[in-house]
């Protein structure tokens, strides 16, 4: 029991469902202990949410049984504990939905356990954000508020001899740092440790970004085998260090670089990356490349955890406008210049919109156009014009799309290719809460 | 912009991405974005010219707040910190990209001095 092995076989809902056989095998082969994935990005949760009011029975990971169906029944067999928050906007039905897939494929019934407390209502909870954030906070408007909620439950329930522990909102670190503090039995403040752990998860969170994904430049860092990555492996040992690998056989690239880059990934100050069980100190940290895709990761060190929890609230933001057509050939960039100059006049003042000339400047440049205003005319002759603006009012940012249309017969020549997209859009806010305004809570699927 | 590389005739100007790799992150209106020596050497000279101050300047379009630069010389790294460039992060942004991934590619065109020497052992893209 020296050494902790889990791995990860998600990095974000709508990740490849086939990584995970290999990250499995892996386990097995070397008497591994946890499976997670990470399912649950910013946006994600309040999606959930929505598709949770269309369907009570529904807002957890859609993908679910397509991650489950390959690997419950080794994962059950080999005493391999699922952790993850694919339950979403609704662990519940997420929970129900394994059992039921476990009865189907007539395994023993697994011991679920449920996590709570993440989804944060009320009069106390909204007094506070509206007092925190003025101004911010339109009850009208709000889809969900939810709490980063800590390890200390998957710790719980996994001691408790849970199989599979479904959170909604968990920061994404806990799904290491629970199954860590449950094989190793720490206490909720062995800072040390859980900042250890945390990192440990931190690298895992994103699946293949640590493991070559999201990585390869052509020519400056190439990756092989990238139509069949890796999902992350990672060895915690007792004293504290940190080996990250990939299973054998499969594609991508474990090295002290692409270990780096995930390192840092999303983080503010490498002194106190904060999460809700301790405040994880990297800035000394070591990485060193151990060869054959195993990186070791030593010098992390672990302060108090903060007073309070990250919340985020969700709200209607109004309708996303999309819109897009093609110019190719001679004056392609002039012709995309005038197609949005002519939906400007046509749009006026009430839809603000921004223009990008995608084949010249698009991404890179600011929304209110500073960086396009201040480019010059390329000579490219394949651009794709893209224009977007967000209304509250449907029938106005509609009008977007149509006059988009429009532009087949009354626009510059040879526009083609045009494609529209409205969607509601969700705005989001962030604040810190006391954690008694938030508690927590886990249950076994009765 | 005086040149701290500047000790003699044999400069040479390149872009950062040979001197250096990165990965942006965001969280709401705030993207991080790090920075990282291809070897040890090289950190020194990203850390003289890649301050604070000139990544602000560099970003002069997106009307940066705040730029904070935090260094990991233990793993030769730098971690920009940099608030207010995403017009509202991945919820608000008209921005196709709206999480803003794509800024380290955009950082990564910094161009930096180097000694001629040094420049001809650096990685490079292929030229055709």
């Amino acid at each position: 029991m020296e050494t902790f092995k889990i791995g990860c076989a998600a990095g974000f809902s709508g990740d490849r469902v086939d990584g995970v056989g290999p990250v499995v095998k892996s386990l097995i082969d070397s008497g591994g202990h946890t499976l997670i994935f990470e399912t649950l990005a910013e946006r994600t949760l309040a999606l959930a949410q929505l598709t949770r009011n269309r369907d009570p029975d529904a807002g957890y990971e859609p993908l679910l049984e397509d991650m489950l169906r390959p690997c419950l029944a080794d994962c059950l067999h080999h005493n391999i504990s699922i952790v993850s928050n694919f339950g979403q906007a609704n662990p519940p039905s997420a929970a129900r939905h394994i059992a039921r897939l476990a009865r189907e494929m007539g395994l023993r019934a697994p011991r679920i356990a449920v996590l709570a407390g993440d989804r944060l209502e009320g009069p106390d909870v909204m007094e506070y954000l509206s007092r925190e954030l003025p101004g911010e906070i339109d009850s009208n408007r709000i889809v969900c508020i939810n709490a980063y909620q800590g390890a200390e439950e998957i710790a719980q329930a996994l001691q408790a001899g849970a199989d599979v522990v479904v959170a909604g909102r968990v920061s994404d670190p806990s799904l290491v740092v629970g199954p860590a503090r449950a094989h190793f039995g720490w206490g909720a403040n062995d800072w040390q440790s859980l900042a250890i752990a945390t990192m440990a998860g931190h690298l895992l969170e994103c699946g293949t970004q640590v493991t070559g994904g999201y990585f390869a430049v052509p020519g400056l860092k190439d990756i092989p085998g990238m139509h069949d990555l890796g999902f992350p492996l990672a060895e915690i040992t007792k004293d504290g260090q940190i080996t990250i690998s990939k299973p054998a056989g499969t594609g991508g690239l474990v090295n002290a670089r692409t270990v780096k880059e995930q390192l840092l990934y999303e983080v503010h100050n490498p002194a106190a990356y904060l999460t809700p069980d301790v405040t994880a100190d990297i800035s000394q940290v070591e990485v060193q490349d151990l060869g054959g895709d195993r990186v070791q990761v030593r010098g992390i060190r672990g302060w108090p955890r903060p007073e309070q929890l990250k919340v985020n609230a969700f709200m209607r933001g109004g309708w996303l406008a999309e819109a897009e057509i093609s110019y190719a050939g001679v004056q392609a960039e002039a012709r995309a210049r005038l197609a949005a100059d002519i939906l400007r006049k046509r749009l006026g003042p009430e839809l603000r919109m921004r223009v990008d000339l995608i084949g010249s400047i698009s991404v890179f440049a600011d929304d209110a156009g500073s960086m396009l205003d201040a480019h010059p005319p390329s000579a490219s002759r394949d651009i794709r014009l893209r224009v977007a603006a967000v209304h509250d009012d449907r029938h106005i940012a509609e009008k977007l799309l149509k006059e988009m249309n429009a532009l087949y017969t009354c626009g510059p020549a040879g526009g083609g290719g045009v494609r529209t997209s409205l969607k509601p859009r969700l705005n989001s806010v962030s604040a810190l809460i006391p954690r008694e305004l938030a508690p927590a809570s886990w249950s076994f699927l009765a | 912009m005086t040149n701290p590389e500047k000790t003699s005739n044999t400069l040479v100007e390149v872009p950062l991405y040979r001197l250096a790799h990165g990965r942006t992150g965001d969280k709401g209106n705030i993207s991080n974005i790090s920075i990282i020596a291809w070897s040890d050497q090289l950190f020194p000279i990203i850390e003289r010219q890649l301050t604070e101050e000139a990544v602000a300047r560099w970003f002069a379009d997106r009307r940066p707040q705040r730029v904070t630069r935090y260094a990991l010389p233990s793993i030769g790294a730098m971690n920009f910190v940099i608030e207010g460039i995403l017009d509202g992060g991945v919820n608000d942004a008209l921005n196709l990209d709206s999480h803003g991934k794509a800024l380290s590619f955009f950082l990564l065109d910094f161009p930096v001095q180097v000694e001629k020497e040094i420049e001809a052992t650096l990685p490079d893209i292929p030229h055709f």
